[in-house]
């Protein structure tokens, strides 16, 4: 394992709860990882596994007062986020640590011009005005190549189309140089070639700014074209992280590789496509051991009882599986 | 936006003519509409010349005509009782009517919209509780039984204010807060529900991940939206606020519009009765389109369509 | 496709059965109305409008020169104030039911026609209906009893007129979200004629938030017919209407204020209690009207 003065973000044990009249929904339910410099991270999952909910955590905008963090540590550049008084967090939040959210029309404030929202957040943490902060605007407008960006500085969010308002966004994200961008299903609302322009143009970005990117989605296509590792979150924890080539080479956890089934490959063809039995379960409900348990094939008394450890095994790759030991390094996954 | 505010503009302009032809038929539905224009104690001459000005032996659509070619010239006829112009009568008592009119808004928009904001962003709490149970009722007290209560309590027993009148600030108190009373309470759960649909959104979310603070994020974000459903209620609050101040007038002895037409009612005077609505009527259509280009500037999806 | 009306009923029967959690204290007073407005006749000790003139004025009967033969004392003709709030409850409650069901119906139609059908129906319906809501009632209120006179009736079709075009903006919202829907989109691939598909599948489902605007706007009715009588503009004497009876008893304000106290308590509790009754009505019946 690395050093971990090198590691631009560290999670430690991170618990977020829920406390509503039904009762507690452990959302996120101690996930422990880290982000290094420059790197782009995927977290990944099905919707409702509590990825959306991390990163919202690291920000701590959870949604109150019903939603809580109840332990753990995140630490960014050093020091403890979860320690920090609001005042501090604000002067975080959009500089240092800053997100992209999922659907652009919705997230831009349709009251509002772009030109003021995108300079709302560089007035506000570069204490810049007049003609240097619309500088500024204009510039983080070109970053994320919006063409006649003085004349679109006026526009408001309805008159411009949903790419060119994920790319607002974007430069909203960018604008203070942050180390850290989390983004949250960005390309989710896009029609599939906008993504792929998008998907372009923030991985250009991120090698430019030497940004750390920490990428939530569901699509493993997303995460094979975009992340240097990866963690494979579902129902509030993490079952693996590895390299995102050794998740693709060897996937070990049961979930991993029934989600990698999942994905049709081009050069085999299927007559039946395969799909994982089950639902996730309640968040409110959950069994004491592995999550997976109830729909997964290998399952045994004990996955039902304990809640698997996380095992190294291989460079940089963890499992939370009690069956993972039985697996030589090497064999390939057959579709469960 | 220029083909929306014409729209309007437009409609603004049907309601008037719907206004004007239910007036117009008012008066005629009783058969014989001397007898209400006139009065008992009028002379045969009397009769006469005005069966000729109103061209009431003609056909319909020739009165309506001469109806409203007499409504161009801002002629509303003359008052059985005093028989002076229903315009003087009517222009006499708009500076009253608006005082407190306006007063009533005031109060009731500062109040409404501030506790409004107040008790979505504090949600649950004791402070939204107290608002909430405010609003309710407020909506259930009716106007004029407010007002004498009030009146009983601040002026008769406790001589803090004066009972009736018009003068200075003192005697607007009270008939302004009655008249804000029901209105404040109404704007205050709209204006509540939208800040809480609007709390909830994806972009308050995101100008917090700005890092703004809670102040700006609530002042500048959302209430810029949340002030919209507010304006489009506004059309129904004026229809509400024109009922309540004929009832508070009534109750205070205000003299404006309200109490004059109740005096009119009183002393069976039709024609100025028919003046008021159809002046005060018109007003209210003008002033929702005066509401109407003041939301094409709070809601730019509008302002660039 | 009973399968899907089926859905729409159950609808209808999961609202009696989640009365839990219900405002205890509003409904208790509604119930009160209602029973005093049925059984008036039979609980009000004396006559509404008949009064005996050497008993006028007195105060309720802890007050000096008060009596228990007149809990609530008497007004200036004699009459027992207990009778006449109670009898008062008749009117109050048969008019807001009358308007309520006749705006109801009217503005239920409209909303489901122009809902349902849309194009230039639904345009010109809207304006209509935005018309009519732009033009201040009161004023159309006074003008037609000056012209008419008051009567019951005519105080009736005037609150109609008021009240119809809420109904049909909320119906016609509904609908449009409705016929949307799955069940609705079958009913018209099997070829259902279109009265089939709105009095089977949409109107049931509308239903809900119907009875939610009718508790509502009851309240409203209440507060508008008793504003008309205190203005001498609606009920006529000598029936003893809420808001006539308030009206009555001003001049007598600060020697006998007990004659519109208590009329006025009565429309504020019962409007206090509808209201009450349908907001927690309306907040029980959303989230399964919208998503969460």
């Amino acid at each position: 394992m690395e050093k971990r003065i090198t590691f631009l973000l560290e999670v430690e044990n991170l618990k977020t709860y829920f406390f509503t009249r039904r009762g507690v929904i452990k959302a996120v339910d101690g996930i422990s990882f880290y982000v290094k410099k420059g790197e782009t991270m995927g977290l990944v999952g099905e919707s409702g596994c509590g990825k959306t909910i991390t990163g919202l955590s690291l920000l701590r905008l959870v949604p109150e007062p019903a939603g809580r963090i109840v332990e753990g540590r995140v630490i960014f550049e050093g020091e403890d986020v979860l320690k920090k008084s609001p005042a501090e967090m604000r002067k975080i939040r959009g500089s240092k640590i800053s997100m992209i959210l999922q659907d652009s029309m919705t997230s831009l404030n349709p009251s509002f011009r772009i030109g003021n929202q995108v300079g709302e957040v560089i007035r506000l943490h570069g204490m810049v005005r007049g003609r240097t902060l619309l500088q500024k605007v204009i510039e983080a407008l070109r970053l994320v190549r919006i063409p006649a960006a003085e004349t679109r500085i006026r526009d408001y969010p309805h008159q411009m189309s949903g790419g060119m308002r994920q790319r607002v966004t974007g430069a909203i994200a960018l604008s203070c140089q942050p180390s850290l961008i989390i983004a949250d299903e960005p390309t989710t609302s896009l029609d599939v070639t906008i993504q792929a322009q998008y998907l372009r143009l923030l991985k250009e970005l991120q090698e430019q700014t030497k940004t750390s990117l920490l990428f939530i989605t569901h699509d493993f296509g997303i995460v094979a074209r975009m992340c240097d590792r990866v963690a494979v979150m579902y129902a509030g924890k993490i079952v693996e992280t590895a390299e995102t080539r050794d998740i693709f080479d060897n996937p070990r956890h049961p979930y991993t590789r029934a989600l990698m089934s999942c994905l049709p490959k081009i050069e085999v063809q299927l007559k039946i496509l395969a799909a994982i039995d089950g639902q996730p379960p309640e968040l409110g409900d959950l069994p004491p051991g592995c999550r997976f348990a109830p729909r997964c094939s290998e399952a045994s008394e004990k996955c039902w009882r304990y809640y698997p450890p996380q095992k190294v095994i291989g460079r940089d790759h963890g499992v939370s599986c009690w069956n993972v030991h039985q697996y030589q390094d090497g064999e390939s996954n057959r579709g469960s | 936006m220029q083909r929306y505010l014409f729209g309007r503009f437009l409609q603004a302009l049907f309601s008037l003519f719907v206004l004007l032809t239910i007036v117009f038929f008012a008066a005629r539905l009783t058969g014989d509409p001397v007898a209400l224009l006139v009065g008992e104690m009028a002379t045969r001459e009397q009769v006469e010349k005005l069966r000729a000005y109103y061209g009431l032996d003609k056909p319909m659509h020739v009165q309506y005509m001469l109806y409203l070619s007499h409504l161009a010239r801002g002629d509303l006829g003359r008052s059985i009782v005093t028989s002076r112009r229903v315009t003087t009568l009517v222009v006499q008592r708009l500076g009253a009517s608006l005082e407190l009119l306006a007063a009533a808004l005031l109060l009731s928009l500062t109040v409404g919209l501030v506790t409004g904001v107040y008790c979505a962003v504090n949600r649950g709490n004791r402070f939204d509780l107290l608002g909430r149970i405010f609003a309710v009722i407020g909506q259930s007290l009716p106007v004029f039984w407010l007002g004498l209560i009030l009146m009983l309590v601040f002026a008769v027993w406790l001589r803090l204010l004066p009972t009736c009148g018009r003068g200075g600030l003192s005697h607007l108190i009270l008939p302004a807060v009655t008249l804000a009373c029901g209105l404040s309470a109404g704007i205050l759960r709209l204006t509540r529900s939208s800040m809480l649909d609007i709390l909830s959104t994806e972009y308050i979310k995101l100008a917090r991940i700005k890092g703004l603070s809670e102040l700006i994020v609530i002042w500048k974000h959302a209430v810029k939206n949340g002030l919209i459903p507010v304006v489009t209620y506004f059309a129904v609050l004026l229809a509400n606020l024109v009922a309540g101040a004929i009832v508070t007038e009534t109750v205070f002895a205000w003299p404006g519009f309200g109490q004059l037409i109740m005096q009119a009612v009183i002393h069976r005077d039709f024609p100025l009765i028919q003046g008021i609505v159809l002046f005060v009527g018109s007003f209210v259509l003008l002033a929702n389109v005066l509401v109407d280009i003041l939301y094409t500037f709070l809601d730019p999806r509008i302002r660039y369509n | 496709m009973a399968v899907y009306s089926q859905k729409a009923f159950k609808n209808l029967c999961s609202i009696a059965s989640t009365m839990r959690g219900a405002p205890k204290i509003p409904i208790v007073i509604l119930v009160m109305v209602f029973m005093t407005a049925i059984f008036a006749p039979l609980i009000a000790p004396h006559s509404p409008t008949v009064g005996s003139l050497p008993d006028r004025m007195m105060p309720p009967f802890w007050a000096k020169g008060g009596s228990l033969n007149y809990p609530m004392g008497t007004d200036a003709l004699g009459r027992d104030m207990l009778s006449r709030v109670i009898v008062g409850t008749r009117i109050s409650l048969s008019i807001a039911l009358l308007a309520v069901f006749f705006a109801g119906s009217i503005g239920t139609i409209v909303g489901l026609v122009s809902g349902y059908f849309g194009g230039p129906i639904d345009v010109f319906l809207m304006r209509m209906v935005d018309i009519a809501l732009s033009i201040p009632l009161i004023l159309l209120a006074i003008i037609l009893a000056a012209a008419l006179g008051v009567s019951f009736t005519n105080i009736i079709v005037v609150i109609v007129l008021l009240l119809w075009p809420y109904y049909a903006r909320q119906v016609r919202g509904e609908t449009l979200s409705i016929k949307e829907r799955d069940f609705v989109l079958l009913a018209r691939v099997a070829n259902c004629s279109h009265t089939r598909i709105i009095w089977r599948h949409i109107l049931p489902n509308v239903v809900p938030s119907l009875l939610v605007l009718a508790t509502l706007q009851a309240a409203f009715v209440i507060l508008v017919e008793s504003s008309l009588s205190f203005l001498g503009v609606g009920i006529p004497p000598p029936a003893p209407a809420w808001g006539l009876m308030v009206g009555e008893g001003r001049v007598y304000l600060a020697t006998a204020l007990w004659l519109s106290f208590w009329p006025g308590l009565a429309i504020f509790l019962t409007v206090l209690s509808m209201n009450l009754f349908g907001d927690w009505l309306r907040d029980r019946l959303d989230p399964k009207l919208r998503q969460i």
